[in-house]
């Protein structure tokens, strides 16, 4: 067997996955078919807010192809949908059913469930359900929704807070006190910003199968955490948990919006074992926009205070979160993971962090690609800006004059974390570069000169962010329910090919191709060779799935762990086989060469074979060289980067060009640098499109009015800049891969670096904020009078 | 029920179908032909485009989302799963999407090649602005579009030669296996 002489640590290889994607030989949910299968249509509630009066299911129970049909009552013992993250021992949990009997607490909410031969016939038999309700108060603005004397979304509650979380660093312990920081400050800067609601919107909409066939039940789920549905569909239904099987095929993205255990997955469960028979049922886009949950939705009020030399002495967050009517997995938490980013990669010395969740009457919202963190690094960056604009500062400098200098790592900071590694200097200088900056500035003062109708800003965005979720018992000190761990195991198989089974569940990250270069460097065998598994329970039987950017940060050490321990097993067979001792071999070039004499060597294939046999072992060996590890992060994982745009606003129409998009991405040692480049660039794109296009938008009633994608605004390639992207590599010190997470990163950096960008260029009309999304219209009207900042200054300019 | 008579991928299929089913419906649960996909409901998406030829016309990008199976009748389609040769060759555009790493989750993957091929077949040498129009009809959420862009100017050039706008990416001349680096990694 031929050894492998070039690293594949770091190369650009192309995945083993684009074969079957680009040929269509693809697995979605949505294909499966199985004997006797039967399709579920869902009525979903026309109300934010009502009682159900009266439910009546008799005449569609006979329509053509109608099987049965269930209403909530219906469906026995409906557990509660759990929420993992209770953030506060007081926090209200409401009782949360798949279905709902007796009030529906938002539109979309599933009142009915029809079961048909065929979808369409389903969906004709909905016409025929009838359903009575009594329409309640509907409460959708939060602020209102916590005054007294507000409609309850749960009257069990007797109040729409659903928690209040705080952090100070001096009741930490990490810092100082920001009331003190206030008291002397020298500039104090406040702002309202909002993170308006978006909708993660996969592009595969979701589907579910369940096979309830031969005493246990496979539910096949376009989702991205088979293993934590298997676990709350047993504790939601009763049904013992070695019972069910769940199995991810093909996903078509997720960006957490399929970080999900949902109603309609419980219901497919319930009906299918009514019945007897598989079901499926596959979402409209319609339905998935209205349905599956939200993201952001949090509005910001931001206090920065400095001296007027540009150091910044304190920071105070106050959030108001939206939560919608009921909550999700992770729901109440995902403010809560920006809580430890608001400081970003600056020395604040003083903190406070203040987040209130509150119920409307609107789908809940979870974690969307961030989850947490675009929010605090949006407030900072933004803040950044105002700061430098009212020092008269230029804003590079100000971030240089409060950022962790790279001489300084490990710094513990202010909210208690410690950032590992970082280099935000070069980061930024080879981003100055890349972008051309001095030239865009200069381009910027000619424009500014001449009264150009189109102007020119720059936007920047230093960012780091906190991946690779989690330590465990940083996630039991925060109350999450679960912990942050990873598994994976390794077989070398008789012939040398080796199956990694993978806990992770990727959705399009590409884990079957990095991962095979991982293992096979591992273990000397060809990239070819490799085969990944994951998503079946019944094959990756143990894991936490994929969200948070944790796959590689977390699951990749876990590999090189387990590969450790096969090679170990390894080692003794080979010095058996070669009639030396074990210290006498060392692992070099792929294989365990006797030192000294590297042509005595045996390759793990090699030993395979022999293991595999077993006529000749050492005693007290097994004969096996599988293993598997489960690995718990010591930290978080840190990337960072730097992201400068260069956008033109036209002030006669309100368009916003971005001109030029540059980012310069550190995270940790690479992979594949393909799949990082990726990565960053499908960020990058949620980002703008925060900034540009993109809002989920009730109407006074409860409706969605973004409700397809003719108004939910998704870009297109035309709506795009090209994003230049390059990378700085400081490794990660914490575990010995030194990689860094990425999934995440580019959607954390982009927003603010539109926003500032725009604001930039109109900041000499006196504009100091647009509101998100930054429509031709908003960005017309600050540009022509209306100053849409909404913010005090206090202290005079430098 | 309604009879259709047409070609899909080169082979010839005679049905009875409800009027009212979808073409995308038509290929994914008759014939099997999964490969098409279903991304939204108002045609905005284009991850169901499929290539029509009418009876009497040239083939062209059509989204099977809003066209009936009846619609079809007498003419040709052409789906993701009909662009490879027999053999197994990728079509140009096919290789020119893996090269480039021009797709992450795969979904809107057969809808975009597609309309890329349509693209290349009107504009043989479109500029990056072109392609992005051209492309505007389908969605992508993972990718950002990005390198979609280069493969498809890659494959431009790889199906027509010189005279091709100029690739920002790796050339085609790279190993099949691995992309060349276009980035420097400084530690």
């Amino acid at each position: 067997m031929t050894t492998v002489a070039e690293p594949e640590i770091g190369r650009a290889r192309l995945r083993k996955e684009d074969r079957r994607l680009i040929t269509g030989q693809t697995r979605w949910t949505d294909n499966i078919t199985l004997p006797g299968m039967l399709h579920l249509a869902i009525l979903r509630s026309p109300y934010a807010h009502a009682k159900i009066t009266h439910i009546d299911l008799s005449a569609a129970r006979t329509q053509p192809n109608v099987v049965a049909a269930f209403s909530g009552a219906d469906l026995d013992n409906q557990g509660t949908l759990a929420c993992a993250w209770p953030v506060t021992e007081d926090m209200v949990a409401p009782t949360y059913l798949p279905m709902a009997v007796d009030e529906v607490r938002h539109v979309g909410e599933p009142v009915a469930v029809v079961v048909a031969r065929d979808k369409a016939s389903a969906v004709d038999a909905l016409e025929a359900i009838q359903v009575e309700y009594e329409p309640l108060p509907v409460v959708l603005d939060m602020e209102q929704a916590l005054q007294p004397g507000a409609p309850l979304v749960h009257a069990s509650a007797g109040t729409n807070r659903c928690y209040h979380w705080v952090f100070d660093s001096a009741e930490a312990g990490t810092g100082g006190s920001f009331a003190e920081a206030e008291a002397a400050a020298e500039v104090k800067i406040s702002r309202r910003y909002v993170q308006q609601r978006l909708i993660p919107a996969f592009m595969e909409p979701r589907s579910v199968v369940v096979d309830p066939s031969g005493g246990e039940w496979t539910v096949y789920s376009a989702t991205q955490i088979p293993h934590i549905v298997r676990f709350l569909l047993a504790a939601t239904t009763g049904t013992p948990e070695h019972k069910i099987r769940v199995v991810a095929p093909d996903v078509g993205g997720g960006f957490g919006g399929k970080l999900a255990v949902t109603p309609e997955e419980w219901i497919a469960f319930a009906v299918s074992t009514k019945v007897g028979r598989p079901v499926k049922y596959t979402e409209t886009r319609s339905e998935s926009l209205l349905s599956a949950h939200h993201g952001r939705d949090v509005i910001q009020d931001i206090t920065l205070t400095a001296r007027r030399d540009g150091t910044v002495t304190g920071l105070h967050v106050k959030l108001t979160a939206n939560m919608g009517a009921y909550l999700g997995i992770v729901t109440p938490g995902v403010p809560l993971l920006g809580a430890f980013m608001y400081n970003a990669i600056y020395k604040i010395p003083a903190y406070r962090f203040e987040c209130t969740g509150v119920f409307t009457n609107t789908t809940k919202t979870d974690a969307y690609r961030g989850a947490g963190r675009p929010e605090a690094t949006y407030a900072i960056e933004r803040m950044m800006d105002e700061l430098a604009a009212e020092l008269g500062l230029d804003p590079i400098e100000v971030r240089r004059r409060n950022w962790i200098k790279h001489e300084e790592f490990p710094y513990t900071t202010v909210a208690g974390l410690v950032y590992d590694s970082g280099n935000y200097e070069a980061a930024t200088d080879k981003a100055l570069e890349i972008f051309g900056y001095d030239e865009l500035r200069a381009e910027q003062a000619a424009r500014r000169a001449s009264n150009d109708p189109v102007q020119l800003g720059i936007g920047i965005s230093t960012y780091t962010e906190m991946c690779g979720l989690a330590p465990s018992r940083t996630l039991g000190a925060l109350r999450y329910g679960a912990g942050g761990w990873e598994s994976v195991s390794i077989r070398v198989l008789p012939t040398g090919k080796v199956e990694v089974i993978s806990g992770s569940t990727p959705h399009g990250q590409g884990h079957d191709t990095a991962w095979s270069q991982i293992v096979a460097d591992q273990l000397g065998v060809p990239f070819e060779d490799v085969t990944v598994l994951h998503g079946d329970t019944r094959v990756a039987v143990k894991g936490m799935d994929t969200y948070g950017s944790r796959s590689l940060a977390v699951g990749g050490i876990a590999m090189v762990q387990a590969a450790e321990k096969v090679r170990e097993k390894a080692r003794r067979v080979a010095a058996h086989l070669l009639e030396c001792s074990p210290d006498d071999l060392e692992w070099r070039d792929g294989a365990f060469r006797v030192k000294g004499n590297p042509d005595q060597a045996k390759t793990i294939p090699e030993i395979a074979l022999a293991v595999f046999a077993a006529h000749d072992l050492p005693d007290g060996v097994e004969p096996s060289l599988d293993a598997e590890a489960t690995y718990d992060p010591s930290a978080f994982s840190f990337p960072h980067g730097t992201h400068l745009c260069a956008a033109e606003v036209d002030t006669e129409t309100g368009r916003v060009t971005i001109r030029k998009y540059v980012c310069v991405d550190d995270v940790g040692k690479v992979i594949n640098p393909l799949i990082v480049e990726g990565q960053i660039h499908g960020g990058v794109a949620q980002g703008i499109a925060q900034a540009l296009y993109e809002e989920a938008v009730y109407d006074e009633s409860g409706n969605l009015v973004t409700g397809s994608f003719a108004e939910y605004l998704l870009p297109s390639a035309a709506d795009l800049p090209s994003i230049v992207a390059d990378r700085t590599e400081t490794p990660a010190t914490t575990h010995p891969l030194g990689v860094k997470g990425v999934g995440e990163a580019g959607t954390i950096a982009a927003t603010p670096a539109v926003v500032n960008a725009v604001v930039d260029a109109l900041r000499p009309r006196g504009v100091t904020d647009i509101p998100m999304p930054m429509t031709p219209e908003r960005v017309w009207r600050a540009a022509n009078g209306s100053n849409a900042g909404s913010g005090q200054n206090e202290g005079g300019a430098a | 029920m309604a009879r259709v008579n047409l070609v899909v991928d080169g082979t010839r299929y005679v049905d009875e179908v409800p009027p009212r089913l979808l073409l995308v419906q038509y290929l994914r649960e008759h014939l099997g032909k999964v490969g098409t996909v279903i991304g939204c409901d108002t045609g905005n998406c284009g991850a169901c485009t499929v290539l029509y030829a009418a009876p009497d016309g040239r083939a062209q990008a059509v989204k099977s989302c809003s066209m009936l199976a009846v619609q079809a009748d007498g003419g040709e389609v052409t789906t993701v799963e009909g662009l490879a040769a027999p053999d197994g060759t990728l079509h140009p555009v096919q290789q020119a999407f893996h090269e480039h790493h021009a797709l992450q989750c795969g979904f809107c993957t057969p809808g975009m090649i597609v309309a890329a091929v349509d693209l290349l077949r009107e504009k043989p040498h479109p500029t990056e602005a072109e392609i992005r129009e051209g492309l505007s009809g389908n969605l992508c959420r993972c990718t950002g579009y990005e390198n979609i862009v280069r493969a498809v100017q890659a494959a431009a050039a790889a199906m027509n030669g010189s005279g091709a706008a100029t690739p920002s990416a790796p050339s085609q001349a790279a190993p099949v296996e691995e992309a060349a680096p276009t980035t420097e990694v400084a530690a």
